[in-house]
């Protein structure tokens, strides 16, 4: 298993399958085979994708510390960056499509309507932990600055959540469904700091860890 | 001029494609659509294999009837494999899957409440009762899509006229119909059942609003609302209630399924207005399926030099 972890083929295979949704996007785009309302595809498509990508860089530290795999860590910063590409995407879609590109729309549902707000403001909080994701970046920051900022994680998470929640009309099962995900780890980690105290050490961010993506 | 239907031919009769569509519906079933959906999630499937979910439906006679617009018609295929029916799920896609063994023969619609005598139509009767015309509606959904369809029917008031409401008759309200054993999807929409709407009187009886038998020539598939619904082209698309078995006189404005469900979203009158905002979502512009970038929706949905006055000295943001 730790060999399978620590093989550049297994990240390989990694980054290939978090990009089938993109390709196929792309694919579907080129053929004008999004199904019948091709820009709801998309902006479902890219959030739900988001959202998948967000619980699974927080469920790595939990898998980690539980199955003892400390290899886990080396996919940590490639699945949160797969998360920021499909935001972006989805912000895209929003931007174009949606608001034709017109800003001053755009503000305007940001500041009216609190679904967007909450989105809008998860996606501005993933920025700077997608620009301080390089080697480089951790090393200035120090680890434990670092750290810090990227909890932002959790409330981005906590955000996406809630932004699934009040946009959708009255089945509320899916966004549901990731609210307890994201709940379940955002709950192992107060567990987790509670019981085994202040001995635990904070997951590595050594920039040797991870290759980039 | 009205052609009509052969007497010996009834309703019951032309809902011959059903074989046909399950038989799509197994092959479809059989396919590596299946397995792809509980790998990949519905997402991705959607992107990769189109739906090939046929519907039942079958011809009918009719004449160009008024208000038709002159827009691009949206193509059958998106109006039957992307629209609400709760019934038979909450996504877009669902009703076209799920509501394909839906019996809709025989049916019988009750008009029934203050009026001098109650009465049950066949669909036979209802068929029967004015010459089907097609009218081409803008139709605007809540949800900021919009699409535009031929639909065939008669104004509602043709029917509502054969009947001596007693006085106090201000408002018309209308009942889906609703079997849980039929429509188990329906569960985990989050909306009771069974859906119910309403028109004040005016609104019922505006010539506009239509009591609808069929769609793009044919008799309307099961998922889009089979076999009558009503359609109201200036409010938004839940005021069209689909599926109706009851329509009655009333003296107080009917409860209406949305606007129980959330009041402060979705109000009784619903009509569409780009000022007036959903308070989730602008509703100032929409999505016509087919288009790229949105348009501007209109008040009334285009529709107000018919219904404006309708609504003289309301106040359509209270009223909404």
């Amino acid at each position: 298993m730790r060999k399978l972890l620590t093989s550049k083929w297994t990240k390989g295979a990694v980054f290939l399958v978090s990009s089938i949704p993109f390709v196929l996007l792309s694919w579907g785009l080129l053929r004008g085979d999004l199904g019948i309302n091709p820009v709801e595809t998309l902006q479902h498509t890219t959030g739900d994708w988001t959202l998948r990508f967000l619980i699974f860089t927080l469920a790595i530290t939990p898998l980690r510390k539980t199955f003892k795999l400390p290899e886990l860590i080396r996919y940590r910063r490639m699945l949160g960056l797969f998360a920021f590409f499909y935001v972006v995407l989805h912000f895209l879609t929003y931007l174009g499509p949606d608001q034709s590109f017109n800003f001053s729309g755009m503000w305007d549902d940001v500041a009216k309507r609190k679904f967007v707000t909450v989105g809008f403001a998860a996606f501005v909080l993933l920025i700077p932990l997608a620009a301080t994701s390089t080697a480089g970046m951790i090393r200035r920051l120090g680890g434990k600055r670092w750290q810090a900022l990227h909890r932002l994680i959790y409330i981005c998470a906590m955000l996406g959540v809630i932004h699934y929640y009040w946009l959708v009309k009255s089945d509320v099962r899916k966004p549901l469904f990731y609210g307890a995900l994201v709940g379940i780890l955002l709950l192992w980690r107060v567990w987790d700091s509670y019981f085994r105290g202040k001995g635990t050490a904070p997951a590595p961010v050594k920039s040797g860890v991870s290759a980039t993506v | 001029m009205l052609i009509r239907r052969r007497p010996e031919l009834t309703y019951a009769d032309v809902t011959p494609k059903g074989v046909y569509s399950n038989r799509r519906k197994f092959l479809r079933d059989l396919g590596i659509a299946s397995a792809a959906t509980a790998l990949a999630g519905e997402g991705i499937l959607s992107l990769a294999s189109p739906s090939l979910t046929a519907y039942a439906t079958s011809k009918l006679n009719f004449v160009k009837g008024p208000f038709s617009t002159d827009e691009k018609i949206t193509p059958i295929n998106d109006v039957t494999h992307y629209n609400n029916f709760y019934e038979f799920g909450a996504e877009k896609d669902a009703p076209s899957k799920n509501a394909q063994n839906f019996k809709t023969a025989p049916w019988t619609v009750s008009v029934e409440g203050d009026v001098k005598t109650p009465r049950k139509f066949s669909m036979d009767e209802m068929l029967k009762l004015a010459p089907l015309e097609e009218r081409i509606y803008r139709h605007r959904c809540v949800e900021r899509w919009s699409i535009v369809v031929p639909w065939i029917g008669y104004s509602l008031s043709a029917i509502l006229k054969q009947f001596e409401p007693a006085p106090k008759a201000k408002y018309i309200a209308f009942q889906s119909y609703y079997d849980a054993g039929q429509m188990p999807h329906s569960k985990y929409t989050g909306i009771d059942y069974p859906y119910v709407e309403g028109l004040r009187m005016d609104e019922a009886m505006h010539p506009l609003t239509l009591l609808c038998v069929g769609m793009y020539g044919e008799t309307l598939p099961n998922q889009d609302g089979a076999p009558v619904r009503i359609v109201v082209p200036w409010k938004y698309g839940y005021k069209s209630i689909k599926s109706i078995v009851k329509i009655k006189f009333q003296e107080k404005e009917p409860p209406t399924t949305w606007n129980n469900a959330a009041p402060n979203e979705y109000g009784f009158y619903s009509n569409v207005n780009p000022a007036v905002e959903h308070p989730r979502w602008s509703q100032a512009t929409e999505h016509r399926l087919g288009e790229l970038f949105s348009r501007k929706t209109l008040p009334f949905n285009g529709y107000g030099d018919q219904v404006a006055s309708l609504y003289n000295g309301m106040d359509l943001k209270k009223f909404h």
